[in-house]
């Protein structure tokens, strides 16, 4: 099967002699897939996701929808049958709900458009508020209009530009799993740019981590999140103690010991080992930490600890209903495999 | 939030402005419905009239449609295209606000027919501009920076992300054109469109020199000639009317008009879109546009400032500049002080309180100039006559008509010494007097500077309210350029005219700065970071 969208070897610079933006980016997103792309601000993922839209013209590379090659020759945006939903909707001032859901209706015949722009507002929740302006609506309701207004001509491939950045906290995850289920509800292919790791968790079938222009790594959120590849990846995706240390195939000697490694690896190495997989323990051979700082977090603590031999800071995770007093000393142990990254 | 009540001491001047508007056209009225009955209507009746209002309107409507015709392809190419320097296109779109519709009108006449500066210089005979095609070309080349200004800022401030939209729901780049910047652009088309409508009704001397009869063209023929003082009043009535409608229709058409970006982020840039193919012909454009609104009357004013003089004109020239210069700053300082006041209250109160004062204050710059200054005559002649043609009751016609003016930097710079800061100060130990002295006072000194300046130099430009109400020997340039124009003086008013020309530039590049300067916006919402 021809994948719904595929990246080949993309790269854009805004002007000649600046870094790429995107730097010879490849990807492939098949049929019905929550793709996300997730990086640090000025990372280039609004970039691709402009680039894909036909908003930006790439300096090399292709972009394929459906199988068909859209820049070249270049596909003018109204041509490529990709919706976007903007960081701060783009509402038409000038129109009601309504006339914003049928804004991209105009292809189809006559008698459709109404049927179908009712639809997509009932899909989204909206129907009582269809004769109402954008600005008479909430945050979180105009985020849905916006949402109905890119879903309406059933477009190939939706692209949704850090849609909830503008909403707060709870709206925004209450939003984040409604608009998951209308998306998978109408088995739509759909690309999420975002900045916020917990977004990128919860919300795809498949995360793309982004650094300077490149795809640092790709897959599913469990896998990047169990197995990152580099440190980058281990500190953007979750919190992550790293540690250099020596290995020897499936240990390493690090200031916390020895400790087992995921993968085989020999000579220097630098690993990641998560928070939680750090635990309190009484073992007088353990290494021994003093605890800086506490953070109440309800299920747990999180503790900010150094080591005795190098000083160095790590986080830990512990169970909450044994609150360490700060200044106090502890010893630590390592409960699972670490991961070597580069 | 409590509801702060402005002070009796504030409240005051909102008042006097209204009733120093009103008064006199509700004496206006009493006037033109005190004739006898025989007399009433024969005068309402008039066929005469019907034309008149025919004519204004047709004008009105006229100036609207060809000032549009100009000023949104010319906005469109300074906002969005890649035509450089776009310093140059400002300027074209800005510097013909520079030049006061009769200065255009006398530099015109002066170019053309025969003995004109275009038969003198090239031989050929062009025909003098006269008549409804007259008005319209003249009204047109010096108005329609109101509407570019206007329409140049909304196309500079629109959200890119709304053509982006469209685009992606299947639109070509001309159709998003017409479906969504057209309507976009609605409200500054509006309020550019009401700036240039109430400049036309208002306006008698291009239409006087252009001999095209409209109701301000009647009134000030019926004062100066005729001198029918029921009739003027009538016509007078008329033109308020008129004035009246076309204010009622602006805020109609307005309402439910809320086009701002409905959305809380989004400073984007706009786009450029390269020119292309279409380069030359942009350029011819706006080449013919300069052509036709600056270098035709400048190089005019040049033509016969070299030509042997009146050695009178020149005399008085000297004399005019100084009561001119003097009239100005006296002005400039009385409509700054009322409006303060009125933009304070304007600002800082709500509802109902702010709506009042905000009109008040644009009550006197509606209010057609040569309809204003006829009530004041009346009025004083009534009222109070040693009043009459003095200085002071000159300087009140301007800070009433121009206070509007005023109001808006003062309000500009207000929204920057908050309410807040005034709180803090009265919480350190100040009194309410203290507090607006020590800390707003200072804050919004820039801007009650260019609310002075923009008086000043507007008093410089005005005619109708000096030619009714100017004490007897007072000269100014407008005045002088008006009365050397009527006697088809052209060399002797070419002083005049390049004075008005060159302090109206210095206006001109003061209202472009302000529209550089970036509108201060609301503050976004907190953003999580990553």
């Amino acid at each position: 099967m021809t994948p719904i969208l595929q990246l080949d070897h993309l790269s854009k610079r805004y002007a000649p002699g600046h870094p790429p933006v995107v730097n010879d980016l490849n990807l492939s997103v098949s049929a019905g897939e929550l793709l996300t792309l997730l990086g640090p601000s000025g990372c280039g993922k609004t970039t691709t996701l402009r680039l894909i839209a036909g908003l930006e013209q790439p300096d090399s590379g292709d972009v394929l929808i459906g199988g068909r090659n859209v820049t070249s020759p270049f596909a003018p945006p109204e041509r490529r049958g990709v919706g976007l939903v903007f960081q701060d909707y783009a509402l038409f001032p000038h129109l009601s709900v309504l006339g914003n859901v049928l804004f991209g209706l105009s292809h189809l015949p006559r008698a459709e458009r109404l049927p179908r722009a009712r639809e997509t507002l009932a899909l989204v929740g909206l129907t009582v508020f269809e004769s109402r302006r954008p600005h008479e609506l909430s945050g979180g309701q105009q985020q849905r209009v916006a949402l109905a207004r890119a879903l309406a001509p059933r477009p190939t491939l939706l692209l949704l530009d850090e849609p909830f950045s503008n909403l707060d906290a709870q709206l925004r995850h209450a939003t984040r799993q409604e608009i998951r289920s209308i998306l998978r509800a109408a088995g739509t292919t759909a690309i999420l740019v975002t900045h916020d790791q917990e977004e990128a968790l919860a919300f795809s079938d498949r995360i793309v981590l982004m650094r300077a222009g490149q795809a640092e790594q790709i897959g599913t959120p469990h896998d990047v999140y169990t197995q990152p590849r580099t440190a980058f990846v281990a500190n953007f995706l979750g919190r992550s103690n790293l540690l250099s240390g020596t290995a020897d195939r499936h240990m390493a000697r690090t200031a916390l010991g020895i400790i087992p490694l995921q993968e085989s690896r020999s000579g220097p190495v630098l690993v990641s080992v998560r928070p939680e997989h750090l635990r309190f323990t009484d073992d007088p051979a353990a290494p021994e930490v003093t605890i800086q700082a506490h953070e109440f977090k309800g299920h747990d603590i999180t503790y900010t600890v150094t080591l005795d031999g190098n000083r160095q800071e790590l986080l830990v995770h512990g169970p909450s209903d044994d609150l360490r007093p700060e200044g106090s000393r502890a010893r630590l142990s390592v409960t699972q495999p670490a991961r070597p990254v580069q | 939030m409590t509801r702060r009540r402005p002070p009796l001491a504030l409240l005051l001047p909102a008042l006097l402005t209204v009733a120093g508007v009103l008064l006199p056209l509700v004496y206006l009225l009493i006037r033109a419905l005190g004739a006898e009955g025989t007399e009433l209507r024969e005068i309402v009746f008039r066929s005469r009239n019907l034309d008149l209002l025919a004519n204004t309107l047709l004008l009105t409507v006229g100036t609207l449609v060809t000032t549009t015709l100009v000023a949104l392809p010319l906005a469109y190419l300074a906002a969005r295209t890649d035509l450089r320097p776009r310093r140059a296109l400002m300027l074209a779109g800005v510097l013909p606000l520079a030049i006061p519709g009769y200065v255009g009108a006398y530099a015109m006449i002066a170019a053309s027919g025969p003995g004109g500066t275009i038969e003198a210089l090239t031989g050929l005979n062009w025909p003098s501009p006269s008549g409804f095609w007259g008005a319209l070309g003249i009204l047109t080349l010096f108005t329609f920076p109101y509407l570019f200004l206007n329409l140049h800022a909304a196309l500079r401030a629109q959200d890119p992300a709304l053509e982006d939209a469209a685009r992606l729901l299947g639109r070509t780049p001309a159709q998003t054109f017409r479906e969504v910047t057209l309507p976009y652009l609605r409200p500054a088309w509006l309020s550019g469109a009401l700036l240039i409508a109430l400049h036309v009704l208002g306006d008698f001397s291009v239409v006087s020199l252009m001999r095209y009869p409209t109701f301000s063209a009647a009134i000030y023929q019926q004062y100066t000639a005729a001198y029918d003082r029921v009739y003027s009043a009538w016509l007078a009535l008329g033109l308020l009317l008129v004035t009246g409608a076309a204010l009622l229709l602006e805020a109609r058409l307005m309402r439910g008009l809320h086009l701002a970006r409905v959305s809380p982020g989004g400073a984007r840039e706009v786009r450029t879109t390269p020119l292309g193919r279409a380069r030359p012909l942009a350029w011819a454009f706006v080449a013919a546009l300069v052509g036709a609104a600056l270098i035709v009357p400048l190089g005019t004013i040049g033509y016969w400032l070299r030509l042997e003089q009146n050695p009178f004109a020149w005399a008085s020239l000297w004399d005019a500049l100084k009561s001119a210069l003097g009239a100005a700053a006296i002005a400039a300082v009385t409509t700054t002080a009322l409006a303060f006041p009125l933009a304070y209250i304007g600002s800082r109160a709500q509802g109902r309180l702010a709506r009042f004062t905000e009109r008040a204050a644009y009550l006197g710059y509606a209010t057609p100039p040569l309809a204003f200054a006829l009530a004041l005559v009346f009025f004083s002649l009534k009222v109070a006559p040693p009043l009459y043609q003095t200085f002071p009751l000159l300087i009140l016609a301007y800070t009433l008509h121009f206070v509007a003016e005023a109001v808006g930097p003062i309000r500009t710079s207000l929204s920057t010494a908050t309410p807040r800061l005034e709180e803090a100060a009265r919480l350190l130990g100040q009194t309410s007097r203290g507090a607006l002295a020590r800390v707003t006072l200072p804050l919004i000194r820039p801007g009650l500077l260019v609310s002075a300046a923009f008086v000043f130099l507007s008093v410089l430009k005005e005619l109708p309210l000096t030619l009714l109400l100017a004490p007897i020997g007072f000269e100014t340039l407008a005045r002088n350029v008006w009365a050397y124009t009527e006697e088809a003086q052209y060399a002797a008013a070419a002083p005049y005219a390049l004075a008005l020309a060159l302090s109206g530039a210095v206006l001109t590049l003061l209202i472009l700065r302000r529209e550089r300067r970036p509108t201060p916006r609301p503050p976004r919402p907190p953003k999580e970071q990553a």
